[in-house]
């Protein structure tokens, strides 16, 4: 089962093969997803089943052995890396900033792929980026160096980058990994939002409850195979999660929301 | 900011230029321009083209240090910490015993083996498998540094003692004695074109500090805008310590003063580093030929002022780069 949801899908995965260089196993062998637009999408499974090797395939940090990765209709490579980078953001996992750059340096780092290489930002591009930590609620740090942050602030100032690059697919590798539940919380909303307005989002987690709470489908995954694939309704469940993990989950109601409880 | 750095180097060249040991020591008055002939042949033939290599020195290393710090995410790394300066020196060993080269094949020579140093350094650091990557391009470095030295060591020992050994022992000094226009005007065009690259790319390099799929998601190809930097990098070093030889601490030092004066953004951090750095070198070098009535080596006072300079700074208060776009 690959297809989700009717209508074009804005990633397609089709016949995916992929092995990590210098090893044994195969991670995907035949791998297909489709993942449709303007909707919030969860890669859920253990360490290790490949999630972030997924997002990297889409991103095109890797590449299939075998397999084509289409974005909005196109395979990947018949893109430039100027427009994939308009097309395609990424939030990763930790991301490493050794300079201390202020806030806003760091944020106008977004508006490369609107740039020449060589080219410098214009007020237009720090507009947008003091426009993207205003979204965020964070327009206080601007003038701050990063590295005087929380790692949550540090996290919001990352997805307001990602925010002020504008991308159409907006791909998130546990993006609330080290968050308390305020950032957390914000993290999330944000996502919502960029949703709402038009983005597809996919991200990974290891936390099926964060599943739970935003994403309207799931791909639920296990040592490089994908075990089920649906509407969050339909995939959430006792039953698919206890395959997930390898222990018995049982998937309960509370306030509303499905919580799975180990 | 980036305009009184600007200012600083100006100043600094003006006043190079009228300070030395013609006609008396430190200090010749401006009129002697007008009226005696050996002062402007001194000052057009001698000083005029120590100058420039100083400043074209001290920019390159400078300029090199913050690419390489930036695109290996490391503040602890220098151009010549990477095999470049060891390799360099040699090349300017071997052409000076092994081949008897002049001028130009010493230079020639000694820009090869410091790429050649850095490329080793480059591709040991992948194959090491012990530690993260800023430790094993340490352990890499350190390695083929210390391969040349050897190399320096045994071509120092079988070079003959009256004639090529003292050019050799020169050369390692560091300094820039001896220098003309034929010097300078040999290493202008790739060090121009080097730091001219450094300067077009200084906002990319920003997103070539970051990690490979968060550059690669903002539309650039990480490896080979790295590498494009690089070779701009080590072309002008090579250059620069081909006639100078090895003058250590400036890139390693003016890149953080740079950043501490003007922000991580190198944007702004680069041209302050190049202005900075030209500045530093030309005041360094103003010394060494000038203070004692023989020269002092200019590595000597680059790491003496260097270390104090980087003592007082990093002890100062931080004070945030006024954004100055």
């Amino acid at each position: 089962m690959t297809r989700i949801a009717e209508g074009s899908p804005m990633i397609a995965l089709s016949a995916i093969r992929f092995t990590y260089d210098g090893r044994a196993r195969t991670l995907f062998e035949g791998l297909s997803l489709e993942i449709p637009a303007g909707s919030i999408t969860a890669i859920l499974g253990p360490n290790g089943a490949g999630k972030s090797t997924l997002l990297h395939l889409i991103l095109g940090m890797l590449k299939p052995r075998s397999g084509i990765v289409r974005l909005d209709g196109r395979p990947r490579h018949t893109y430039s890396r100027r427009a994939l980078g308009r097309l395609v953001g990424m939030v990763a996992q930790t991301e490493s900033i050794p300079f201390s750059f202020t806030v806003t340096d760091y944020v106008l780092l977004g508006r490369a792929p609107y740039l020449s290489p060589l080219g410098v930002p214009g007020l237009e591009d720090v507009r947008v980026a003091e426009e993207a930590l205003a979204r965020l609620g964070i327009e206080a740090m601007a003038r701050r160096a990063i590295d005087t942050l929380s790692g949550g602030e540090q996290q919001l100032v990352v997805l307001a980058r990602a925010l002020a690059q504008q991308p159409r697919i907006l791909l998130l590798d546990e993006p609330t990994a080290h968050l308390d539940l305020g950032n957390k919380g914000r993290v999330l909303r944000l996502v919502q939002e960029m949703v709402a307005d038009g983005i597809t989002a996919v991200f990974t987690t290891h936390e099926p409850d964060l599943v739970a709470a935003i994403a309207d489908y799931v791909v639920l995954m296990r040592g490089g195979q994908t075990l089920a694939v649906g509407k969050m309704a339909d995939v959430f469940t006792s039953q698919n999660l206890s395959q997930t993990y390898g222990v018995p989950v049982t998937v309960a109601q509370v306030a509303g929301r499905r919580i799975a409880i180990a | 900011m980036l305009w009184g750095l600007g200012v600083l180097l100006l100043l600094s060249i003006a006043l190079s230029l009228f300070i030395g040991r013609y006609p008396s020591p430190y200090w010749m008055p401006p009129q002697l321009l007008v009226e005696d002939t050996l002062a402007q042949r001194l000052v057009v033939n001698l000083r005029m083209p120590r100058i420039l290599v100083a400043m074209l020195l001290g920019m390159s290393l400078a300029g090199a240090g913050t690419v390489m710090q930036m695109i290996f995410h490391n503040p602890l790394v220098e151009p010549g910490f990477l095999g470049v300066s060891q390799g360099a020196s040699f090349g300017a060993a071997l052409g000076i015993v092994a081949l008897n080269a002049s001028g130009l094949g010493i230079q020639a020579a000694a820009g090869c083996f410091g790429c050649l140093g850095l490329i080793l350094s480059y591709s040991l650091a992948t194959r090491i498998r012990y530690g993260g990557w800023t430790l094993r391009l340490v352990l890499a470095g350190i390695a083929v540094s210390a391969l040349f030295s050897a190399g320096v060591g045994m071509l120092k020992y079988f070079a003959d003692p009256l004639t090529q050994l003292p050019e050799l022992v020169f050369w390692m000094l560091g300094a820039l004695w001896g220098v003309t226009w034929r010097e300078a005007l040999t290493i202008l065009p790739v060090t121009l074109l080097a730091l001219a690259g450094l300067v077009l790319a200084r906002w990319r390099l920003n997103i070539l500090a970051l990690d490979d799929a968060t550059a690669l998601s903002l539309g650039s190809a990480p490896a080979r805008e790295r590498l494009a930097l690089l070779v701009a990098s080590v072309a002008a070093t090579a250059a620069v310590v081909s006639v100078a030889g090895v003058v250590s601490w400036v890139g390693l030092i003016v890149p953080h003063l740079a950043r501490r004066l003007l922000g991580a953004d190198a944007q702004v951090a680069l041209p302050g580093a190049l202005l900075l750095g030209g500045t530093f070198a030309i005041v360094c070098d103003t010394i060494a030929r000038s203070a004692l009535p023989g020269e002092i080596p200019l590595g000597i006072l680059t790491s003496l002022i260097g270390a104090f300079a980087f003592g007082v700074l990093m002890m100062a208060q931080p004070r945030l780069a006024a954004q100055a776009r």
